[in-house]
């Protein structure tokens, strides 16, 4: 539990940042939160020979809301996601998640774009965000991009980041009336990563579904779409028996695998089960 | 139990707030990875990645040439001094270092010593071992197997891998009484591997000054002056004398068994210190610790009970396999292999009764018994407690009706158990009832009714427990044969204030508390103003440590012995004081008086000055005591725990909505401190309940030897706990009390098991093994057709 040798650069700005990458090629890492990096480091499984501090570059975290999306710096960290009220009126499903990651000690220091960039399919936000159908805005040396999240996140612990970019801020459409979500977890305990986790956001119009996000974690390589079970609610009216057969297509979508946490077969009737349970919430709060 | 003190003096049953806490809550105890001393220098451990293999080759080329690496030691290197193998506390033998090969992973492989930590684990990076990989036992059913790979080559003449086969009890006459019954229940049961986790892990700093030739060693022990003797014996012929060994266990971050055992990680240490003459700290990482030190259970048994219809139990058979690892390093004194396993007939009177064990080598890490089990009576109620259930049952009587025919009656105490145990005192159907009671059973019964009719999972779960501590009689207890009696030493200062010190070592329970409450009840002599030491070799009376519960029922004897002896002395020094005969005085906390002369007395405080300055003639000076408690009988604290759970029927995880533990340890020394024990042994019961298992796959690799994958309880998982009391005193113990430690790690896993089987029992199931995670409860579950 002891890391091996590395350099440490902290720049303060993020032309500097992008600029050490460069300098530095694949032997960088950049340091967000160190929560999930700094473990790995630890055991020996990465080895970066130099870190690129993001703690003291300026304009990296903060919530705002601004032009019909919400914006999310990256360095924000989790903590500061539980804690906004912006988030707890107006974006149910984040807060939901923002409170059931990790523990208040991971909550304090882990940051959103750590989270995404780190590509981990256990990880909660990369669900949260693909249900609220995201934006990533990705800095280089030489351009900004910004690439949906489904386009983002590309395997297991792998982004569409190129090594010299930093991913600086998330972009999540502001709703409209008439929707909600949730994001329902089991854990095995608290602080512990999910065994299986649903992120769900619908819009409802007139009692029918306008648009629904389902979102799957920890069954799969990557945080999953269930798209299947997205179309069939879209253009439908969201009663028990839709709800319950969207919950039976996300389960099919599934692709889960054994472990310590369970089977394959006890995961993918959890992502049935979780999935009902956070279509009814997401209901709930879109129609109140 | 009335107070005998005053809230000033704070004898036995006052709440004091622990002494040790203002240093524990301020950050101020000093633990080994505290000790800081010039030229230290840092020890790093290469681990084994195979479970059984041929070691080769080891290169320290590469290791000796990373900067601050200064030396490589290997078991080569220590087999110059012979000193590659030691005895375990069980009389077994264990590798320090592998010369030939390794029979675990995580088994220690080499040493490096460097100048900074952060070099040493670059060293142990850099060494390079080749490996010829041997086939794996890892299942203890087929280590017995004609055609197993024999583990031990080391053994001479073995030819198996059985450490041993014990029995207790009339096999024949338990046959028949199996014959002779009207129903007979049997089931399987097994208690995984599971691991201590102190919060501080083991480690040490070894300084050995070769001038002087004096070995002083900061180690995390919770028997110093046994680990003493150990040195001593082990490393004599190099030249370690035992007057010149000082093992100083400074303050422990929690022990409960794991830091009994001697590690090879202790013993390089050592030998580095004697290399190369600088002091040495070794310090386990989380990872080590889960992965390498000791453990318990691991435990497959099958039981059986026997019975008349009526539910009278009439005969208890079980047959055990206990898996050790690669040697017996249990930490457990008795002379029976497999502990007290023989306490199997629990809180009721069996005619008859047969238990056997095998203990075993697989290639796992060794140990067997650490971690809060009363050596094995862990296992041996649960599988009990889980059997009573199962004959419930089976007979569909109410499980609280069927203990309250079988118990021991309260009037046939002093008890012999037909496995031999003389149970000291004992009221379980005053503690079944309390908690009954207490719980609202009845209406908890009305509920489950109710709830089942929705289709609601509900449970309602009884243990009734007994546990046996106090290790032990010299005639049944040792350690390589040190008896296992404790010391106490106290003195009484000219003004009347006392430092009192210790063989046995806190690791948590608060010692410096209670054995200062113990003294202030035998001398009057306020709590507050007794020191408590204990932990130093140089400085302790003799004794054999802290565990399995018997610092309170051995070592807290010792200390009310101690004190009568001073408060012996101190009669004769009142009698000359105030000239009178010592039969004309009598005793209260803190003074003797002139019978019927209430004026005429003299305080502890003043005799104590007058044994310093006007003691009578031909009488020694001073005011001091020693006593080496040999206990006549182990005591046996008992309790019945209650638990309600509800069961998520979609995930099939376990909510515990009530617990209720109603204990009784004898007369209580100081009650915030035992509730505290109960506290804390309730979540240790809780935590293999639900939710640990150590898992190594077919390659003998653990799965998860980290604190991501072995599971904890937070305080988030940890119900509200319940407590209540009963009070029945040991006859034997000075004090009356018993012992608290294990009480609830005992009692509270079969509670939540039989609560957990009760919500599903109309569905037909049993029997679930421990821990009942989320996705075995939904199995079940599905199998029976509820989901939701
Ligand atoms: C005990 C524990 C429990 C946890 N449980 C959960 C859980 O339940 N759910 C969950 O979702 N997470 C969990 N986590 C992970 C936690 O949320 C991490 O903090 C998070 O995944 C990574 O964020 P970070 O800021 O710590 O990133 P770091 O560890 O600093 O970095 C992670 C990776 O992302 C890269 N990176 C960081 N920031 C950027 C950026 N702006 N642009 C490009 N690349 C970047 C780094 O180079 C690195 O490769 C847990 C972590 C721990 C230690």
């Amino acid at each position: 539990m002891i890391p091996g040798m590395f350099d440490y650069f902290a720049p303060s700005t993020l032309e500097e940042a992008t600029r050490l990458l460069e300098q530095h090629g694949p032997d960088a890492k950049l340091l967000a939160g160190g929560h999930s990096l700094i473990p790995l480091m630890k055991l020996r499984l990465a080895a970066p020979r130099v870190l690129v501090d993001l703690n003291g570059v300026a304009g990296l975290a903060g919530i705002e809301e601004r032009d019909g999306h919400l914006r999310i710096g990256a360095m924000t960290r989790h903590a500061q996601l539980e804690a906004s009220e912006l988030i707890s009126d107006r974006y149910p499903l984040i807060a939901d998640a923002a409170a059931v990651i990790a523990d208040p000690l991971v909550r304090n220091r882990g940051t959103i774009g750590g989270s995404l960039a780190h590509a981990d399919p256990a990880g909660d936000l990369a669900s949260v965000m693909t249900a609220l159908r995201a934006e990533l805005v990705v800095v280089g040396p030489r351009r900004e991009r910004t690439i949906p999240i489904d386009d983002f996140l590309v395997g297991l612990f792998t982004t569409a980041l190129e090594p010299n970019e930093v991913l600086s801020e998330v972009r999540v459409p502001s709703p409209n009336g008439g929707s909600g979500g949730a994001y329902v977890k089991l854990e095995r305990k608290v602080g512990d990563f999910a065994t299986v986790a649903i992120a769900v956001q619908l819009t409802v119009r007139d009692g029918t579904c306008d648009e629904a996000g389902i979102a799957l974690t920890s069954v799969g390589p990557t945080n999953l779409r269930a798209r299947q079970a997205e179309d069939s609610l879209r253009g439908g009216s969201l009663d028990e028996q839709s709800l319950r057969a969207a919950a039976d297509l996300a389960a099919q979508e599934a692709q889960p695998a054994a472990d310590l946490r369970g089977s394959e077969e006890y995961k993918r009737d959890m992502v049935r089960v979780l999935t009902l349970r956070a279509l009814r919430r997401a209901l709930e709060r879109a129609t109140r | 139990m009335t107070l005998r003190t005053s809230p000033e003096i704070g004898g036995m049953g006052h709440s004091l707030k622990r002494k040790e806490d203002a240093r524990f809550i301020r950050g101020q105890g000093k633990y080994v990875d505290d000790v800081k001393l010039p030229g230290m220098l840092y020890l790093d451990i290469v681990r084994s990645p195979y479970a059984h293999a041929n070691i080769k080759s080891i290169n320290t080329e590469k290791a000796l040439a990373v900067p601050g690496v200064l030396a490589v030691i290997t078991g080569e290197t220590l087999k110059e001094y012979n000193l590659h193998w030691m005895p375990t506390l069980m009389s077994d033998t264990q590798m320090v270092l592998p010369v030939e090969k390794v029979m675990y992973v995580a088994q220690e492989v080499a040493a490096v010593v460097a100048t900074s930590r952060y070099a040493a684990a670059d060293g142990v990076e850099a060494v390079e071992v080749e490996y010829e990989p041997l086939p794996v036992v890892v299942d203890p059913f087929k280590a017995l197997e004609p055609d197993a790979p024999v583990l031990r080559t080391d053994k001479e003449g073995k030819t198996d891998n059985r450490i041993f086969h014990w029995e207790a009890g009339d096999k024949a006459a338990t046959e028949r009484a199996f014959a002779e019954a009207d129903v007979t229940v049997k089931q399987d049961i097994y208690l995984p591997r599971i691991l201590v986790a102190s919060m501080e892990t083991c480690g040490c700093v070894a300084d050995f000054n070769a001038t002087t030739g004096k070995l002083t060693i900061w180690m995390t022990s919770q028997a110093p002056h046994a680990h003493r003797t150990v040195f001593a014996l082990v490393a004599g012929h190099v030249g370690l004398s035992e007057e010149k060994i000082q093992v100083i266990a400074p303050d422990l971050g929690g022990g409960f068994g794991g830091k009994v055992p001697i590690y090879p990680g202790y013993v390089i240490a050592i030998a580095a210190t004697v290399v190369t003459g600088h002091p040495i700290k070794w310090i386990e990482d989380r990872t080590e610790n889960l992965q390498a030190d000791s453990f318990a259970r691991d435990y497959h048994m099958t039981a059986e009970i026997a019975a008349k219809k009526d539910g009278t139990m009439t005969g208890l058979r079980i047959k055990a396999l206990a898996d050790h690892g690669y040697t017996d390093a249990a930490t457990q004194p008795s002379q029976f292999p497999a502990g007290m396993f023989s306490i199997c007939t629990g809180s009721y009177d069996f005619p008859q009764a047969f238990a056997e064990v095998d203990g075993v080598y697989t290639n796992k890490p060794p140990g067997g018994i650490a971690y809060r089990c009363s050596f094995r009576v862990t296992e041996a109620v649960h599988a009990l407690e889980r059997m009573v259930d199962i004959l419930a049952d089976e007979l569909s009587m109410d499980p609280a009706e069927l203990r309250l025919k079988n118990f021991i009656k309260p009037e046939a105490f002093p008890y012999r158990s037909i496995l031999g145990w003389e149970y000291d005192s004992g009221n379980y159907e005053g503690a079944l009832k309390l908690a009954l009671e207490t719980i609202g059973y009845d209406d908890l019964l009305k509920e489950q009714v109710e709830k089942r009719a929705r289709g609601e999972l509900m449970g309602i779960g009884i243990c009734s427990f007994t546990e046996v501590v106090g290790a032990g009689p010299s005639k049944h207890f040792d350690i390589l044969g040190l008896k296992m009696f404790d010391g106490a030493e106290i003195r009484v200062h000219p003004t009347g204030k006392a430092t009192a010190r210790f063989g046995t070592k806190s690791q948590g329970q608060g010692h410096e508390t209670t054995y200062a409450q113990i003294i202030a009840e035998e001398l009057g002599i306020p709590a507050e103003h007794i020191l408590v030491e204990e932990g130093d070799t140089d400085t302790a009376p003799y004794g054999l440590g802290t565990y399995a519960s018997r610092s309170t029922p051995v070592a807290g004897a010792a200390a009310a012995i101690a004190s009568r002896k001073i408060r012996d002395k101190a009669r004769k020094i009142a009698a000359h004081l105030l000239d009178t005969n010592e039969d004309d005085l009598e005793w209260e906390p803190g003074k003797f008086s002139v019978k019927g002369s209430p004026t005429l007395s003299k305080t502890i405080q003043e005799i104590a000055f007058a044994a310093y300055t006007n003691f009578p003639e031909g009488m020694e000076p001073g005011l001091e005591a020693v006593s080496y408690y040999d206990p006549p009988n182990l005591t046996f604290p008992f309790g019945s725990y209650i638990c309600v759970v509800d069961i998520d029927k979609g995930t099939g995880e376990v909510k515990i909505r009530r617990f209720l533990a109603v204990d009784d340890c004898g007369n209580i020394i100081n009650p915030m401190i035992v509730e505290g024990q109960i506290h804390g042994g309730l979540t240790m019961g809780l935590a293999p309940a639900l939710f640990e298992e150590l898992v190594y796959d077919e390659n003998g690799t653990p799965l998860n030897g980290n604190f991501m994958d072995y599971l904890l309880p937070t305080a988030m998982e940890t119900p509200k706990w319940e407590t209540a009391k009963t009070t029945t005193p040991s006859p034997h113990h000075p004090l009356g009390a018993k012992g608290v430690g294990e009480s609830a790690t005992v009692g509270a896993p079969p509670a939540i098991v039989n609560a957990v089987v009760d919500a599903l029992s109309h569905l037909g199931v049993r029997h679930i093994d421990i821990p009942m995670t989320p996705d075995k409860v939904w199995a079940l579950l599905r199998e029976h057709g509820v989901t939701e």
